[in-house]
């Protein structure tokens, strides 16, 4: 550990990306850092311009603006072959007229790598993705899992400077997609290569990432652990995206005269959250973003508010219930797994606010500690 | 257990005949239009027939007449030379331009469109022009000719020239064919593997190679096949440029039909020239089809 080469390499800079395409502005002065072994996961909404960004790194989108370097040389102008990345497609693109034992060593061969070099490098990604009883086979002969395996270890033999996955999970079923992950979070562990990761899969993101980010119409969002996206978002559409089931967002009057805002939710409850302003809003009109976790179904009157159950989910672990205010505003609570709600009940909630956030009309957050 | 295994076994009769009521329409027409004038036409190349109808059976008398005939042996050679020279043509130059033309820009629209229009003239119309331009006196061939400092050839005078003439023309024609079939495959294939290549240090040259000729590999068969039967059936173009000549060196096979059968009135003659073209064509074609089918299975 002491010897510096030992030590993952490999950041890359993004610097400045502009991108159009026609009339459409989707990339405008964009920066973002990746670090050296990272496991760096971009998530958004479809057409948010992620899958655009990650191609870009890859070479098959220009550049109409900035600067892409891996460490410190500029790759942006390279054509793809000579960049140095390896990508998985979300079709996984194998050439299907080609054995699997061709497709791995396609690119070997065109970059000139000696027989002996080939058979090692396709042995040993064989043999880390189990899929040696293959070797001989066509694309069109294997299974989705197996085609996702194969692309995957085409890109592993290219031994990379960087790996790019553009949604590759999207085409598996449910089983196979939560293994695949595992897979490739192992993979990561084994390889400690920088990859870069694209989904609008926020489990996805969760689970697999070192940093998230999130991306939103051509900008980004934030960049963060999984933890830190999810516990600070740092707008309201980060809020709104990450987490299921999705954010409580209730329109709240803020006062923060006593030094910690207190949100009044239109049925009239006050929550006294833990938040600190510099300067509140003049109006005090903000958004009371909680988390269904951060909110307990109490006997009615115990809480800081009451209302109704209209509908409860048993996720077997925990039940959301969701509570409609006197007002009607609805809201989605978490309960035990044994929990004994049924719609029509009234019940009394209590809201942690320590775990809540506001947010103000511009979609800037504010949470509870530190800002 | 019996009765029930009996009706079973009705039922699966049934089943098993009742589809072929879907399909007997088609086989109704496909055996009127197209066996009962085959077996009549093995029929009638077994006999001597005229103006007047069949007048003896003469068993393959008709087939050794035809191979001691050197006007047909000379017609049969053109035709093979002509499949040479146009079939192999087309599918490389019909292919070139697809893949030239295999582009979303607008000029590459209006190519398409011109490189297509030629096909949907008629025969005449295309002779007429190929004339005009190959005309020694003032044709386009020949000012193109003086001005490189040659002399104007009479391409359709030459014997060794009016065939290729006779090819370029047809070739000039029938070129759109190949290249939309060429450019429909060359857009089914995914634009993925392309990029996939690239992020493989593939040059041009290998991703031709590599990707697009094995994926449109059916297309390129398809091409071969349909190419080799139209050119086989060679008729209009000598018929309207050459007259068969100069000394034969134009006339196919279709055309030494169409003057034993039509002009001379020798049926049974002409129907044996016409089994013979039909076997022509079937064993070159299928022989294409085995050599692609058994390197696709290999």
């Amino acid at each position: 550990m002491t010897e510096g080469a030992t030590q993952p390499v490999n950041r890359i800079s993004l610097n400045g990306i502009c991108k159009r395409f026609d009339a459409l502005q989707l990339f405008d002065e964009l920066s973002l850092d990746v670090h050296a072994g990272e496991f760096m996961v971009f998530l958004g909404p479809s057409g948010c311009g992620k899958s655009t960004l990650l191609r870009m790194i890859a070479g098959l989108e220009s550049l109409d603006g900035g600067a892409i370097s891996i460490d410190g040389r500029r790759i942006d102008q390279l054509p793809p072959g000579a960049r140095n990345v390896a990508m998985v497609f979300q079709q996984y693109a194998l050439y299907p007229h080609m054995s699997v034992r061709e497709n791995l060593a396609f690119g070997l061969r065109n970059a000139g790598a000696p027989p002996d070099e080939i058979a090692r490098r396709i042995d040993d990604a064989t043999r880390r993705l189990e899929i040696a009883p293959l070797l001989e086979r066509r694309p069109g002969q294997l299974s989705g899992g197996q085609r996702q395996r194969v692309a995957i270890a085409r890109a592993i033999v290219k031994e990379p400077a960087v790996f790019l996955f553009d949604e590759p999970l999207s085409s598996l079923d449910a089983a196979l997609r939560a293994r695949t992950r595992i897979e490739l979070a192992q993979l990561h562990q084994q390889l400690r290569t920088t990859m870069i990761f694209v989904t609008h899969d926020q489990v996805e993101a969760m689970t697999l990432a070192d940093r998230i980010v999130v991306m939103n119409q051509g900008r980004i969002e934030q960049i963060g652990t999984p933890m830190q996206i999810y516990r600070r978002p740092a707008t309201l559409f980060v809020a709104e995206f990450v987490g299921t089931p999705r954010i409580n967002l209730v329109a709240a009057q803020v006062d923060a005269s006593s030094g910690r805002a207190v949100a009044r939710l239109p049925d009239g409850a006050s929550v006294a959250t833990g938040i600190q302003f510099a300067a509140p809003p003049a109006d005090g009109a903000m958004t009371l973003g909680v988390r269904a976790e951060a909110i307990r179904p109490v006997a009615p009157a115990a809480g800081d508010t009451d209302g109704t159950v209209r509908v409860v989910e048993r996720l077997g672990d925990r039940t959301l219930v969701h509570v409609a205010l006197a007002d009607g505003t609805l809201l989605t609570a978490e309960d035990r797994g044994d929990s004994l709600l049924q719609p029509g009940d009234a019940v009394g909630l209590t809201i942690d606010g320590n775990a809540a956030h506001l947010f103000a009309a511009d979609g800037a957050a504010y949470h509870a500690g530190a800002q | 257990m019996m009765a029930g295994a009996a009706n079973t076994r009705t039922a699966g009769g049934w089943r098993r005949w009742s589809g072929g009521l879907f399909v007997a329409p088609y086989l109704l027409v496909f055996a009127l239009m197209l066996i009962v004038p085959l077996a009549v036409g093995i029929r009638l190349s077994m006999t001597r027939g005229d103006l007047f109808g069949i007048q003896g059976f003469v068993g393959f008398g008709n087939f050794t007449r035809l191979f001691a005939d050197p006007v047909f042996l000379q017609a049969v050679w053109n035709t093979l030379l002509f499949v040479l020279l146009a079939v192999p043509a087309m599918t490389v130059i019909g292919l070139a331009l697809a893949l030239v033309l295999n582009h979303t820009a607008r000029w590459a629209a209006v190519l398409r469109a011109i490189f297509f229009a030629s096909t949907v003239l008629s025969v005449t119309v295309v002779t007429l022009i190929w004339r005009l331009v190959l005309i020694p006196e003032g044709g386009l061939a020949a000012v193109i000719a003086r001005v490189i400092g040659a002399e104007p050839v009479a391409y359709l005078s030459e014997p060794a020239l009016a065939l290729p003439a006779v090819a370029v023309t047809t070739i000039w024609w029938g070129i759109g064919l190949p290249m939309v079939l060429f450019l429909a495959a060359l857009q089914q294939v995914p634009r993925d593997l392309y990029e996939a290549a690239a992020l493989d240090n593939a040059s041009r040259a290998r991703t031709l190679l590599s990707i697009t000729l094995p994926s449109i590999r059916r297309t390129i068969v398809l091409v071969v096949v349909v190419e080799i039967i139209l050119q086989f059936q060679l008729f209009g173009q000598p018929q309207l440029m050459t007259g068969g000549g100069p000394n034969n060196s134009t006339r196919p096979v279709v055309m030494f039909i169409y003057e034993t059968g039509w002009k001379q009135w020798q049926l049974g003659y002409a129907a044996a020239a016409s089994q013979v073209l039909f076997g022509m064509i079937a064993i070159v074609a299928m022989a294409q089809y085995w050599f692609s089918s058994r390197r696709e299975a290999a």
